[in-house]
Parts: C-alpha cells; sequence; structure tokens
C-alpha cells in the first residue's frame, strides 16, 4: 500500500499494516527532519525492519540532497541476510508499483568467510584464515611478484576485479551475500572487494557493527561514507558492550610468549632482509620520514592490519626518530614486552590508570608516550615491508602494538588490572593483564559526530533513558512502541513460589538450596507436560546450568522430563550446540515436543528466534545478573557512577533485565504468534525489576500473575492455551492490531500514534 | 500303553521325573516317561503337541531337559546317571539333539493359523469380548465370525504395520528394584531391548558379538546397567568394560555428524559472528577449553545424544527407501583421488544450498496477517469450527444448554412476556399469591419422587448401574451391533447369497436375544429390579426393529413368488 506519513508518499509492501508500524514510520520521519539522533523500541515481531526500510528508501527518494545514505547494521549474518531480503521485497514492490526499479542499489558487506569465491580459499571455514589465505594471494608485493615470476599464485578474482572492476557501476538492485557470488562469479570480480568497493556509492549499506564500532575495521571501510547518512543500529540493546569489546585488550602469558617468538622471526628476517636487499628497508625508512599519509594511503588490501582508532593529528606528524629504523624498531618492542612480562610477574591484583602505567614505562624501560603511539603503526609499515605473508602468525605481536597505541591515545575512561589467577582457581598460576574500557561512548562517538541521524532500535532498549547516558548522545525523539494485540498472545507470569510454598530465586543465598532447585525442577516438568511442543529455559549462567543439571538428575527431574518431550542443552561449544539446536527443531517440527535448556548472555539467547511452535514457553530461572565479582564489572560500575552518575545497582538492574527480556522475547515473533513467558524468581515480582521491563511485556503483566505459585500458574497457562489455540483470522485482528489503508486514512495519525504508544 | 508298533529311538535310564525315578523313552511320534518297575507309562507327550524345548544352564548343578507345550504345560526331566555329571550331560544331550531333529518335522502347520488368530484376539480386547459374546456363546459359528466380523484385524494386519517410535524416557522407564538382600534388579522387557538397539546400534552391535559366545545375555544386560549409558554421571573414559567402545563409537558418529555442519542458517551459531573478535580482544573471560572436563559437563552432551540419537532412531525409517540414490553418492566422491570432496561443494550444491537458506528466510521475515497473497493458501486448510468456544474451552457445562433463537422468537417472546406480566398484575394482589398449602403441594410434587419429578430417576441412570453391569451392558451393545450392522448390510436383498446371509444373520440375531439378552434381563430383575426395563429398552427396540423389518421383508418376498 501506499500511504502517506506526515505528507511523505511511503511505500510498504503489505496490503495492510500494523498500527505500531505506523506510530514508528512518524516518529522516525521526525528524528529525519530534525537530523538528529533517535531511539525507539519496538517489540519484536512488528516488522521493525520493514518499517524502517520502507520510511527510509521513501525519504532518499523524496530528499535525495538530504539523505544520500542508508547504513543499517545489525548483528549477525542470518540478520544480516534477512534485512537485505526485505530490501528486496520493498524495491521489487516500488518495481511492481511504478513500473521501473528505483534507482537505488542494496549492497551487504561482509567478511571474506562468508564472500570468498577461491576455489581454495573459500573452502576454510574460519575467519582469520580466509582472511589471512587472502592477503597471501592479493597483496601488493605478491602481485608484483607475479609480475615477473608467473609461477607465484594470485587470486584471478581480485585481478579481475582491480582490471575492471573499479571503472563500470553496477546496476540499480539489491545484492545479497549469495547475489554478490553469482555477480562475481560471471564476471570473474572479486565480489568481497567489489562489496568494499560498491558500499561507497551504493545507497543501502547493511553490514554488521563491527565495520562502524570497531576502530580497527571502521577507520579502513567505513572511512569514506557520505556525513549525510542515517545509520541505524538494529538490535542495537547490547550495543554498549559491543563498544566495550572493540576497544578492550587483554594479554595472557601465552600471548607474551607468542610475540616473543614473533619478535624473534621478525629480528631474523630484518637481518635478512639487510644483507640481501638493503634498499626495501632504507625507502621504507624515508617513506617513514615523509610520513604516515602515504603509509595510511596503502592500497586496500593491505588493510588487516588497520591499527586502532588515532586521533587526526598523528597522521599529520612525523614516525618518531627512534622507531624509525627497522632494528630499533624491533628492539623497542622487545623493551616494551620485557616491561609487559614482568608486569604480568605480579603475586597480587593491580589496577591503575593508563596514566600512572605509561609513567611507570617510562620510569622502568625508558619508553616515551610518543613512539608508543606509532607502534601499531609502524608494525603495519614494516611487515609490509618485509613481504610477510601469513598475518595470522603474527597476531599476538600485533595486539601488543594494538595495546600500546591504545593505552598511549587514551588517558580517560580506560584501567589497566592485573589479575595473577582467576578467581576460581586461586592456585593456578595464569596472570592476565586487563587493558579495559569503561566508556562505552568513546568508540561509538564518532559515529555520532559524523553521521546526522543516528536510529539506535531493538525490541528491548527499556529503560530508554539509560542508553543516552551511556552512550552520551542526546536523541531528539525517545519512544517506546506497545504492541497492539486482538488477543492476548503473549502470557507472562512471575512464578515466586513452588508447589510448596518455598520462595524460588536464584539469588546467591539460595540457589544451591535443594528445595529451590527441585521447584525449578518441578516447574519445568509441570510446563513440558502441558504446554506443547518446543519449551526454552534459560538460566542465569553455564555453571549454574550444569550445577541444576547435575541435581535434576539425581532428584530425578531429568527422567520424569523425559517422558513428556525429548531434552537439549546448550554447550560451551558452538558447534555441538547448533547441532543440538538443529534437533531440537526435528524433534519440535515432529511432534515429539522438546526443552531446550540454555543460557541467558549465551549465544543462543542472542541470536536465534523460537517462533510459534519452537517455543510455546519460554521460562527465565532467575534473574541473568552479571558477574558481579569480576573487577573489570566493578571498575566500569565506578566509572559509570563518578562519569554519569549512574547507581550501581540501577546498572546492574538495567542490565540484567535487558537480558531477560530479550531471552523470553525469543517466543514472540509475531501477531499471529503465541507464547508463554514465565519469569520464575520472587524477585521479579519487585517494581525495581518489573518496571524495567518492555512496556510490551508490562503491559500484559496483570498484578494477579505476579505471585503464583507453580500449580496457579498452570491453571491459568491451560486455559490461556486452549484460547490461544483457537483459529485467528485477519478478521479478528483488523481495526484493532491491523489497519487498511482506508482505516488508516480514515482515522486520525494522532489517535493511532496514541495507541500504539500507551503512555 | 506303549503299543508294540512303536519304535523306540532312544531310550535313557535313571532320568526322574516330579522326584520319581524312572526311564525316558523317544518314540516315533512321542516322547514317554515310564516310573521304575512299572509298566505304566506317567508321562507322554506327542511330538506335535511340544512347542519347544529348554535346557539348564551349563554349570548348574542339575543336569535338566524342560519341554513346553503349546498348551503352555511344561514337564521337566532331571537326568540323573550315577556315573556323574558328565555322563548326565551326555545323556541329556543325546535326548535333546534327537528331539531337536524330531519336532520339526511334527510342526503342524494349523498351529501357525491357530496362533496368528490367537495373537489377534490377544492384542484385541474389543474382539476378544466379541468372540466371547458370539461364538462361545454359539451364536455365530467360528469359522463366520473370523470370515465376516473379524475381517477388518485380519486384512489389518496384512497392511503395513506403523512403526513404533522410540519413547524418550525409555531408559528412565527401567524402574530397579532391591532384590532383598542389597542389591538391585532391573526387570527389561523385550520393547525396551529394541528401543535400546534402535536408539543405540553401538549397542546392538556389541549385542551380536558378545551374546552368545562371550556372556550370556543376563551378563550381557547386567552389564549395561552398570554402564555410562544408564548411569549417565559415570565417565566410560575410566572404565575398561565392553561400553567404553559403545560409547566412543557414539562420541565419533556425533562428531562426524557435527562437522559435517548445519544446513540451517538461522541455527548455525559458528557462522552468526561477521567478524569474529580475535584472541586478546574484548573483555569477555577465556572461555575454559578442558571439554569434557567436570562429570556435568559430560553429563549434558550425553543427554543431548541422547536425545539426538532417539530422534535418529526413528527418523531413520524414511531413508532406506531411496538407498539407491543415497547409494550412488559414496560412489562419486570415490572417483575424486584427492578426498578433499566433501569440503569443495560443487557449485549446484551450493546453489541448492542456497535455495534452501533463502526459503528459510523467506519463511522468516514473511508476516502472513499483514500480507493478502498467503491468504489463499491458507484457505485450503480445514479448520475446526466451534459452533460454541466456551464448550471447547471448559466442557460441557450444566444449563449452557440453552437453544438459538432467532431475533425475531426473541422478540416474540419478550413481547408476549410483557402482555402477560400486564395482565398478571392486574389479576392478583402481590399479598396473596398461591395459598400456604397450595405452595407446599406443589413442592412436594417438584421434590425427587414427587409427581412432576417422574424423569428424575432416569436422568442419573448412569449413577445408579453399578460399573460391572454398565459393562456388560457395554459388550451387549458391542455383540448386538456387530450383528446388527451386518444384519442391515443384507438389505437390499438382491442376490441368493444374501438373502441366506439374512436368514443366517437373522436367526444369530435371534440366538443372540435368547442367548445373551434375556439371561441379562433376568439377572437385572434379580439384582437391580427397578432398572430392569430401562437398561435393555434400547436394546430391545434395536432388535424388534430387526425383526420387524425381516418379517416385512419375508411378507413382501411372499407376495412375490
Amino acid at each position: 500500500m501506499k500511504l502517506s506519513v506526515d505528507g511523505l508518499i511511503v511505500y510498504f509492501p503489505y496490503d495492510y499494516i500494523y498500527p505500531e508500524q505506523y506510530a514508528y514510520m512518524c516518529e522516525l520521519k521526525r528524528a529525519l527532519d530534525a537530523k538528529g539522533h533517535c531511539l525507539l523500541e519496538m517489540p519484536s515481531g512488528t516488522g521493525k525492519t520493514t518499517t524502517l526500510l520502507s520510511l527510509i528508501v521513501a525519504y532518499m527518494m523524496e530528499n535525495p540532497h538530504m539523505v544520500r545514505k542508508l547504513i543499517y547494521c545489525s548483528r549477525t549474518v542470518p540478520e544480516i541476510e534477512k534485512v537485505m531480503e526485505e530490501l528486496k521485497k520493498l524495491l521489487d514492490y516500488y518495481e511492481k508499483e511504478d513500473g521501473q526499479y528505483p534507482s537505488m542499489m542494496g549492497v551487504v558487506l561482509t567478511s571474506r568467510k562468508n564472500l570468498c569465491i577461491h576455489p581454495e580459499v573459500s573452502t576454510e571455514r574460519e575467519g582469520k584464515i580466509v582472511d589471512s589465505k587472502c592477503h597471501s594471494l592479493t597483496a601488493s608485493y605478491i602481485r608484483e611478484r607475479h609480475n615477473y615470476d608467473e609461477t607465484s599464485p594470485i587470486c584471478q578474482y581480485f585481478e579481475g576485479f582491480s582490471l575492471d572492476g573499479k571503472e563500470s557501476n553496477m546496476p540499480f538492485g539489491v545484492y545479497t551475500i549469495d547475489d554478490l557470488k553469482m555477480y562475481g562469479r560471471t564476471r570473474n570480480w572479486c565480489p568481497y572487494f567489489l562489496a568494499r568497493f560498491a558500499i561507497i556509492h551504493a545507497n543501502i549499506v547493511v553490514y554488521s557493527y563491527h565495520y562502524l564500532l570497531d576502530p580497527k575495521i571502521a577507520d579502513v571501510v567505513s572511512k569514506e561514507l557520505s556525513k549525510e547518512s542515517v545509520v541505524i543500529f538494529d538490535e542495537a540493546h547490547n550495543i554498549d558492550n559491543v563498544c566495550i569489546d572493540s576497544m578492550s585488550v587483554k594479554i595472557n602469558r601465552r600471548i607474551i610468549e607468542k610475540s616473543a617468538a614473533n619478535i624473534t622471526l621478525l629480528e631474523k628476517t630484518v637481518a635478512e632482509m639487510r644483507e640481501d636487499d638493503q634498499n626495501k628497508l632504507q625507502e621504507e625508512y624515508n617513506q617513514l620520514v615523509e610520513g604516515l599519509r602515504l603509509a595510511s594511503a596503502a592500497r586496500d588490501t593491505d588493510i588487516i592490519l588497520a591499527n586502532p582508532v588515532l586521533p587526526d593529528e598523528i597522521f599529520n606528524e612525523v614516525v618518531p626518530g627512534n622507531i624509525r629504523n627497522a632494528e630499533h624498531f624491533v628492539s623497542f618492542l622487545k623493551r616494551f614486552l620485557e616491561y609487559l612480562k614482568t608486569r604480568l610477574r605480579v603475586q597480587h591484583v593491580v589496577q591503575e590508570s593508563p596514566a600512572g602505567f605509561l609513567r611507570d614505562v617510562q620510569a622502568k624501560v625508558c619508553i616515551e608516550r610518543k613512539p608508543l603511539r606509532f607502534c601499531a603503526e609502524r608494525l603495519s609499515s614494516l611487515l609490509k615491508t618485509l613481504e610477510i605473508a601469513d598475518l595470522t602468525d603474527f597476531s599476538p605481536l600485533v595486539l601488543i602494538t594494538h595495546l600500546a597505541t591504545l593505552v598511549s591515545t587514551y588517558t580517560k575512561g580506560f584501567t589497566i588490572i592485573v589479575e595473577p589467577f582467576d578467581d576460581k582457581t586461586p592456585t593456578v598460576s595464569n596472570p592476565v593483564l586487563h587493558f579495559s574500557c569503561l566508556d562505552s561512548s568513546i568508540a561509538i562517538k564518532p559515529v555520532f559526530d559524523r553521521f546526522q541521524t543516528v536510529v539506535i532500535t531493538s525490541g528491548t532498549l527499556s529503560p530508554l533513558d539509560m542508553y543516552p547516558k551511556i552512550l552520551n548522545f542526546h536523541p531528539v525523539i525517545m519512544s517506546s512502541f506497545t504492541m497492539t494485540l486482538a488477543r492476548p498472545c503473549l502470557l507472562p507470569m512471575i512464578v515466586s513460589k513452588g508447589s510448596d510454598q518455598v520462595a524460588i530465586s536464584s539469588k546467591f543465598e539460595t540457589r544451591e538450596d535443594i528445595a529451590v532447585i527441585r521447584n525449578y525442577g518441578q516447574l519445568l516438568v509441570e510446563v513440558a507436560a502441558n504446554v506443547p511442543d518446543g519449551v526454552v529455559c534459560f538460566f542465569t549462567s553455564y555453571l549454574y546450568l550444569e550445577s541444576v543439571v547435575a541435581s535434576w538428575y539425581d532428584q530425578g527431574v531429568i527422567d520424569s522430563l523425559q517422558r513428556y518431550k525429548l531434552l537439549f542443552i546448550e554447550t560451551q561449544d558452538s558447534a555441538e550446540t547448533s547441532f543440538a539446536l538443529m534437533y531440537y527443531i526435528k524433534a519440535c517440527e515432529s511432534g515429539r515436543g522438546a526443552v531446550l535448556l540454555s543460557v541467558a548472555r549465551g549465544k543462543v539467547s542472542e541470536g536465534v528466534d523460537f517462533d510459534h511452535h519452537l517455543g510455546r514457553a519460554v521460562l527465565m530461572f532467575g534473574i541473568p545478573y552479571v558477574y558481579t565479582q569480576s573487577r573489570i564489572l566493578k571498575a566500569r560500575l565506578d566509572y559509570l557512577r563518578d562519569q554519569f552518575q549512574i547507581k550501581e545497582n540501577d546498572f546492574l538492574t538495567f542490565d540484567a533485565m535487558r537480558h531477560a527480556a530479550q531471552c523470553v522475547g525469543r517466543a514472540i515473533r509475531g501477531k499471529t504468534d503465541y507464547g508463554i513467558m514465565i519469569f520464575a524468581d520472587k524477585r521479579f515480582s519487585r517494581s525495581d525489576k518489573r518496571s524495567k521491563l518492555p512496556k510490551w511485556i508490562q503491559e500484559h503483566l496483570k498484578d494477579s500473575y505476579c505471585n503464583l505459585s507453580t500449580e496457579e500458574a498452570m491453571q491459568m497457562a491451560k486455559r490461556w492455551l486452549r484460547q490461544m489455540a483457537q483459529p485467528f483470522t485477519r478478521e479478528d485482528q483488523l481495526g484493532v492490531s491491523l489497519l487498511t489503508l482506508e482505516q488508516l486514512q480514515s482515522s486520525e495519525a494522532s489517535k493511532i500514534e496514541k495507541q500504539a504508544q500507551q503512555n | 500303553m506303549t503299543t508294540s508298533s512303536e519304535d523306540v529311538l532312544l531310550q535313557v535310564p535313571q532320568v526322574k521325573y516330579k522326584k520319581g525315578d524312572g526311564t525316558l523313552f523317544l518314540m516315533d511320534s512321542r516322547l514317554a516317561w515310564m516310573v521304575e518297575n512299572r509298566d505304566t507309562v506317567a508321562v507322554s507327550h506327542l511330538y506335535a503337541d511340544i512347542k519347544t524345548q529348554k535346557i539348564s544352564p551349563e554349570g548348574k548343578s542339575k543336569i535338566q531337559l524342560q519341554v513346553v507345550l503349546h498348551s503352555g504345560v511344561s514337564s521337566t526331566f532331571h537326568f540323573t546317571n550315577r556315573n556323574g555329571a558328565q555322563a548326565q550331560a551326555q545323556d541329556r544331550d543325546r535326548v535333546k539333539e534327537l528331539l531337536q531333529n524330531l519336532l520339526p518335522k511334527f510342526k503342524r502347520k494349523v498351529d501357525r493359523e491357530l496362533e496368528e488368530k490367537n495373537k489377534l484376539l490377544s492384542t484385541n480386547p474389543s474382539l476378544l469380548q466379541l468372540y466371547k459374546d458370539l461364538v462361545m456363546t454359539e451364536v455365530v459359528s467360528s469359522e463366520e465370525f473370523w470370515a465376516q466380523h473379524a475381517s477388518q484385524y485380519t486384512q489389518k494386519k496384512n497392511a503395513q504395520s506403523q512403526e513404533i517410535g522410540v519413547s524418550g524416557a525409555f531408559l528412565a522407564d527401567i524402574k530397579p528394584q532391591t532384590d532383598g538382600c542389597n542389591g538391585l534388579k532391573y526387570n527389561i522387557t523385550a520393547d525396551i531391548i529394541e528401543c535400546i538397539f534402535k536408539t543405540y546400534p553401538a549397542v546392538k552391535k556389541k549385542y551380536v558379538e558378545h551374546v552368545p559366545a562371550k556372556l550370556t545375555e543376563s551378563q550381557f544386560w547386567t552389564k549395561f546397567f552398570q554402564s555410562h549409558y544408564f548411569h549417565r554421571d559415570r565417565k566410560y573414559a575410566e572404565s575398561k568394560d565392553v561400553f567404553t567402545e559403545c560409547g566412543k563409537i557414539d562420541d565419533q558418529e556425533m562428531k562426524k555428524d557435527i562437522q559435517n555442519g548445519v544446513d540451517d542458517p538461522l541455527v548455525d551459531i559458528t557462522e552468526f559472528d561477521d567478524k569474529f573478535i580475535d584472541e586478546g580482544y574484548g573483555t569477555q573471560l577465556e572461555k575454559s577449553n578442558v571439554g569434557n572436563g567436570t562429570v556435568s559437563q559430560a553429563m549434558i552432551k550425553r543427554f543431548n545424544q541422547h536425545s539426538i540419537m532417539v530422534l535418529k532412531a526413528t527418523k531413520s525409517k524414511p531413508p532406506e527407501n531411496n538407498v539407491p540414490q543415497n547409494g550412488i553418492e559414496p560412489k562419486q566422491q570415490v572417483l575424486h583421488p584427492n578426498g578433499a570432496v566433501p569440503a569443495t561443494r560443487t557449485l549446484e550444491e551450493s546453489n541448492n544450498l542456497h535455495k534452501s537458506k533463502k526459503q528459510r528466510i523467506h519463511e522468516k521475515i514473511s508476516y502472513d496477517d499483514l500480507d493478502t497473497s498467503i491468504d489463499c493458501k491458507q484457505n485450503s486448510i480445514a479448520q475446526l469450527n466451534l459452533s460454541k468456544v466456551e464448550r471447547y474451552l471448559h466442557g460441557p457445562m450444566p444449563g449452557s444448554a440453552i437453544e438459538h433463537l432467532s431475533p425475531n422468537d426473541v422478540a416474540a417472546a419478550s413481547r408476549n412476556m410483557h402482555q402477560e406480566l400486564k395482565q398478571w398484575r392486574s389479576r392478583l394482589p402481590t399479598s396473596a399469591l398461591v395459598s400456604p398449602a397450595a405452595a407446599v403441594g406443589a413442592l412436594g410434587e417438584l421434590s425427587p419422587g414427587g409427581a412432576l419429578m417422574r424423569g428424575f430417576q432416569e436422568q442419573s441412570l448412569a449413577q445408579l448401574v453399578p460399573p460391572d453391569i454398565e459393562k456388560e451392558v457395554r459388550n451387549l451393545y458391542l455383540g448386538l451391533c456387530e450383528l446388527l450392522s451386518h444384519f442391515w448390510k443384507c438389505f437390499p436383498a438382491t442376490s441368493q447369497a444374501s438373502e441366506q446371509k439374512l436368514v443366517k444373520m437373522h436367526e444369530a440375531l435371534h440366538r443372540f436375544h435368547s442367548a445373551k439378552i434375556k439371561p441379562f434381563e433376568d439377572k437385572l430383575i434379580r439384582e437391580l429390579s427397578p432398572l430392569s426395563h430401562n437398561l435393555t429398552k434400547h436394546l430391545n427396540q434395536l432388535l424388534n426393529a430387526a425383526y420387524q423389518k425381516f418379517s416385512t421383508w419375508q411378507k413382501m418376498k411372499m407376495n412375490h413368488r
């Protein structure tokens, strides 16, 4: 349908629309008009992606000079592929309605692992190996060598691309991963470099967070994207963690050892080269004298070793004299490594600021701050000069130089913690140096500064006011939408006690209590007996899952569970878990039904949807608090308190509840879907927890559902399930949770918005 | 007893039967035992009657041989040769071998048929009941019964039986019992054994290898119950056992499957991350890569394995049908010499993969309530049409049987009501509605037992009838309905055969009436006099209807002639 959103004609590729989708468009348009950032929460399964795409594409068509580009960032590869398919559908709809394909190009960018079509390289499964193999075929010096030595292998696809790929423009259309591969095959072009090149002039770019947030990659890949872009972070409830991860480094003994080996190898290679071909080293030296400007303009192919975020002034400066010479640099690295080694040789925990660390380095091994800052860049230049093909071997040393550059660049928002052993095994010496980012706004700041509109959206962003604080930005629009429903398709319940009236809770004091574990088990058995098809359970941590399963086995809970459904459990091995998941789906599809035990914060809870029969009930056993004894977390909490005035408890509860909501939200993936959500912990019924749940869940969580025993909950579930099993047609939804174009036009926009927000 | 014409094939002295000493004879066509020093044959079994022979296990103090008859009776002979155990065993073996040769010759063919029928009856309780009611009371003959009434059962048997799946909890269902002296006894049935074999092919392999050559059956299962299969918290790596190897085979199988990868991109979490965070970056703690370190980890793995294998056991059948297709594939792979075949996917293969992937993604992004194009597909699905959803949700409720009235009726009724009310008010002053005496009288009439509550008793019939009578009534219905259905099937009687059958069925009905219903009615009168008539009323109605039909048919036939 073609609808008008505040005067803008939007093509929506469906015949009907949800009221909240319309309201979402209205808010989004306001943010685009204001050229500001916005924060929008809309329940999963209400067609967020297609709403976003259709509005922004319409906006781009209407105002091509105000918004030139849409950058859509999502988290996982399947999600990225879903976005591409939605986009395809939208543009096809434009073609159907207008008779001609819109002049738009959408392209996806993903790692080499997913895009490579080289017959040998593409067989590798691990991303790192694919990257390095690709590099060994496409690096500039390899190709030069090929010019005089025909036998040295190169990649025909890359050659094909560099020959004529950059001159011609790709026709309009949407290029998914498979389309890119197909296109590359027919033209003999490398899809990866094609995509890298295409994102510069494509109208719509879809890729993962890291290409924008990880400074190591963003600097190379996303640098040339135009300022007049709209950036969307979908599924952004964890965005602060992504930011922090991309800026943090940790060093353990193994990395030190490997780096030492790397340095020895470097030393040897440099010495050999000094004998064979002194010119090359001299050339590099000269280049460094000229400044990093040239070095940074190196070819795209050499990006693997891009450095962490560098302030602009570095490029204007010249590499300091004391590390310009290759031998000097190697010995410089050696010294720094020795210093790190001594730091790891501690008996007690040390925590210090980057400034303190720098002072100590200066005092102990006479290394100044300035050369440290150039460390990463200098190493990548050296590795290029030495023509070292297999770069994976050097990753430990690269890590060390990244640490050097980061520690000397940022003095605020970071901390250094050296732990001599793991807390769980205090007898085993396993020293780790954490260089940890505390401030998630550092990594995302360039994004907010550079692009005119950044949309942060997800199904679970409540409480909304937390994100502007921790990401340090000022949204012009901040809104949470509910799910308008014609029938109560979700049944959230808080089970606070077992059938024996013992309070159930995963809080530290009672989590190992036999009675609590037994009650959890009985709850699950009851659910398995009464709920058809799939049941998913989430535990607060993997360790807790293990111990509970062990006690359940002793108590016979597992046996009675197996009488009703098949049992699958997430393990720490992702391949094994994927396999178990596949059989979980098979079991649900064959009608046998299955129970999946999983972990909050795990990969399953973050990326796998349990729609329809795959998840008729989700149980959250306990509140998924993060491991609070971790020193890194404590440092971060302190920082948040001092810098952003966020109370420790507020943040911890916020973090726990967003994960709980995320887990529980896995079961509802649309308005025709239905699912039970059981929060099995007494503490959930407290208002500070309850109020932090997303609005669309809170709305259905009546007071009478907040303090149930196992039997009461089952009674309600049984009644509700029978109701849900009734046929549900469009007619039931129309006018309430589904609108036709006429209904949309006849009712006032403001009314719909109000209905969808229900503040 | 021994006729002179019989040949004695073997004669074994010093054989005890029921504590009496005697001699065992193997004759032409039977096995006989004579008490010592007497001429009478105490035991005599025709070979044809013998189902099987059993011998005592090796190493037992008593050397015995048991023959089991078709009737279920068994006789045990104890060999007591004075020359010691070896001689006894020799005696026994001689008998055993000879019997082994003889018995198959006498296996009767009829047996099989009988056995099959027996099996049918024992597996179908309703058929057995019918058999009891109709054949044993001689309402219909046995042949007729099998030919007509049980035909659907006998036919069904020929149709392919459905594969029985494996319960997820078949191991959990084996409940150990204490045997009284600090030991545990596990009872295992053929069904459970089959489940185990289906789910764990490795165990089956071991079973075939070891039983009975190296272990006896019971030893094998004892070992099984001691193994990790049964005690999931035991680690098998430590013990050296038959099943240690099984565990390893299972693990390897699983590993292979895992390496083959997951074809559904939406659950393959190894492929989720677009860009791996390299080692050393990020704040996440290093994953402790211990593998099967702790017992509970091994246990979790085993639970997954169990569920997967249970599913596989049920899924394994269909692929066997297209064995030829599967059979070709491995050959193709052999053609590639470098052995890198699984890794290098052919273009076609990967295209197929993409297609299925695309389909999965399309499924995920489609909103069937937003799209009209999906409607046409959905309409073809038959839907349960409930006129009253409430009744489905709560079950039948008292007083919910309000009939639907058309709006017109309702309007008319309310109009009438209004009019009545108007008149009523004018007619009767509120103070004296009914005289007290009349009110008491009316109440009495309306109480149970009153004139207006006659129907009351009938309503609670279900509560008054004791369960055994109820069951009997049900059986009567079962039998009568079977007969009646055959009776009515004969109409219209067009051919000679159907006419004959009609007459026969009519007779059978009469027989049923007199053999079953009459005695039942008598019994009712004796035991539950007030109900007697009500209970069989409907049965009699059914019968009378049939009789009437038959007599009219007969009259018509007469007239025709």
